[in-house]
């Protein structure tokens, strides 16, 4: 069974249908992204499979075992936390509150697990700095880092590479590839940069008010969908 | 007299260490809810829901109820709706405290004076906006209250300490990692409410606010974790009140004016402070 099927899915935002009739499946190991226009729904798709929102028809399912608690969901940047003081480690150990049942406190496995991921991306010595003076790419990390903690086997990155530099853009594209590959994570990637998109995925979905492609990469380069959203990409 | 020879002299009336007692319980509340209500840019519900208690008293006078049956209900009421506004943002929020505030705060006074049982009223507007001298003639009862609200607040704030960081800092996070940020949200909302209905008698109405955002505003110059700015702005609101009560009986200043003007100066030390590190 696939790790999430959508079936028939239609999503409404304040009573408009946005996305109608979505089928999709999502294999562990896969690397989808989901492409398409600003205000196309790709952010409330991913509201739907976090189970922040319910789709207005149609069902998605999770196999092997997943729980929606434990997806790693990695958010946009929002304007609260520009100037909020919060150390590194406090942010990355808050994932850690996906994991089990209501407890005040965190666990010494809880922290080991905090540290792994922390290392694993490459901050572990930032750990006491503050959040709000780190670059732009040392906070997605960090973001990422606490993302890993709630994850089991899937992440959501919602935008990963906005507002980053092209380095450190980069940098971010390298790290989830070898989540990918390396830890056989299954990543959904929500993203507006098909040139990226194109490269790193497996599988794409693009959607527009109905859902104009769904399969894989070497497939969509030769969709229609692809060449409209690529073309209109370069007269911008 | 020496100084301390005064204060002790003082010590040993039941009312003064009633005040003192009430004084940083409320101060010591309001600081550690102030943490999460700045930096989810709440700031001004507080301010709004002082002024609609203020509303609520006057109402309350001129039906006659005891004034907390009615404030505290009126005010929990307000602070729900007061949050759903900013959730759905039609109306915008920051439009909608303000008007709200100025409303109560004019339907109030007019309501005082209409329907006035008592030949002083601006003496009894001065009182419920900023305080007077009603912390001097709290009872025991009202100690007891204090107590078992602080009691109450703060058991909740370290027992939900670690949900509460993750619902400031990212609530679609929290949300999506199986969190209730919405509960989260209205309790903050219910027991900001609560703890501004207590705390009016310290401080008046229009001062509240100030006891809420001062602390942490002063703690975020500095500190650069939550946990630090949280510890920090419990210290600083106890301090301050503090001081504020002891200076205001020592040299006959006005109680809640005299808090928040201890806690403006701790502001500005703090503000020097993390320029200082900074450069």
């Amino acid at each position: 069974m696939a790790l999430i099927s959508c079936e028939s899915v239609s999503l409404a935002y304040e009573g408009n249908t946005i996305v109608k009739d979505l089928t999709f499946t999502v294999n562990s190991g896969d690397y989808l992204c989901i492409v398409g226009e600003n205000g196309s729904g790709k952010s409330t798709l991913m509201k739907a499979l976090l189970g922040l929102k319910s789709p207005s028809e149609g069902k998605i399912f999770f196999g092997e075992g997943l729980h929606k608690k434990n997806i790693g969901y990695l958010p946009q940047q929002t304007a609260v936390q520009r100037d909020f003081p919060a150390s590194v480690k406090e942010i990355v150990l808050s994932g850690c509150l996906a994991n089990g049942k209501f407890k005040p406190f965190y666990s010494k496995k809880d922290k080991q697990t905090a540290i792994d991921n922390m290392k694993k991306l490459g901050i572990e010595n930032l750990s006491d700095k503050c959040y709000r003076e780190l670059s732009g790419g040392q906070q997605q990390r960090v973001l990422l880092a606490r993302a890993l903690c709630a994850a089991e086997k899937l992440i959501i990155l919602d935008e990963p590479a906005t507002g980053l530099d092209p380095v450190a853009a980069a940098e971010m594209y390298d790290i989830v590839r070898t989540l990918n590959q390396n830890d056989n994570l299954t990543v959904i990637m929500v993203s507006h940069d098909i040139e990226h998109a194109v490269n790193e995925a497996s599988h794409i979905l693009h959607i527009g008010n109905t859902p104009l492609f769904f399969g894989k990469k070497q497939e969509y380069l030769f969709s229609d969908a692809y060449n409209q959203l690529s073309g209109k990409g370069d007269t911008q | 007299m020496s100084i301390f020879e005064n204060i002790a002299y003082y010590f040993s009336f039941d009312f003064i260490k009633y005040a003192l007692i009430a004084g940083v319980l409320v101060s010591l509340c309001a600081a550690l809810l102030g943490v999460s209500l700045v930096l989810k840019r709440y700031s001004m519900i507080g301010d709004g829901l002082s002024h609609v208690a203020f509303g609520a008293i006057a109402i309350a006078a001129v039906l006659d109820i005891a004034p907390m049956y009615f404030t505290l209900p009126v005010t929990i009421i307000v602070a729900i709706i007061l949050l759903r506004m900013g959730q759905n943002s039609k109306i915008k929020g920051d439009a909608a405290i303000a008007m709200l505030s100025v409303g109560a705060l004019a339907m109030g006074y007019l309501l005082m004076n209409v329907f006035s049982t008592n030949a002083n009223i601006s003496g009894d507007v001065c009182t419920t906006l900023f305080g007077s001298t009603s912390i001097l003639t709290l009872s025991k009862q009202d100690v007891y209250t204090c107590i078992i609200l602080a009691a109450v607040v703060i058991l909740a704030y370290i027992l939900f300490y670690n949900r509460l960081f993750s619902v400031t800092f990212d609530e679609n996070f929290a949300s999506a990692t199986g969190t209730h940020s919405a509960v989260y949200n209205l309790s903050l909302a219910v027991i900001t409410a609560v703890v501004i209905v207590i705390a009016m008698n310290l401080v008046g109405a229009l001062l509240i606010s100030a006891l809420i955002i001062f602390p942490a505003l002063s703690a975020m110059r500095v500190f650069k974790s939550f946990r630090s700015v949280t510890v920090c702005s419990a210290i600083i609101a106890v301090v301050c009140s503090l001081a504020g009560i002891l200076i205001s009986i020592l040299c006959n200043t006005p109680v809640g004016a005299t808090i928040v003007a201890a806690d403006i100066a701790v502001f500005a030390l703090f503000a020097l402070i993390g320029k200082l590190k900074k450069a």
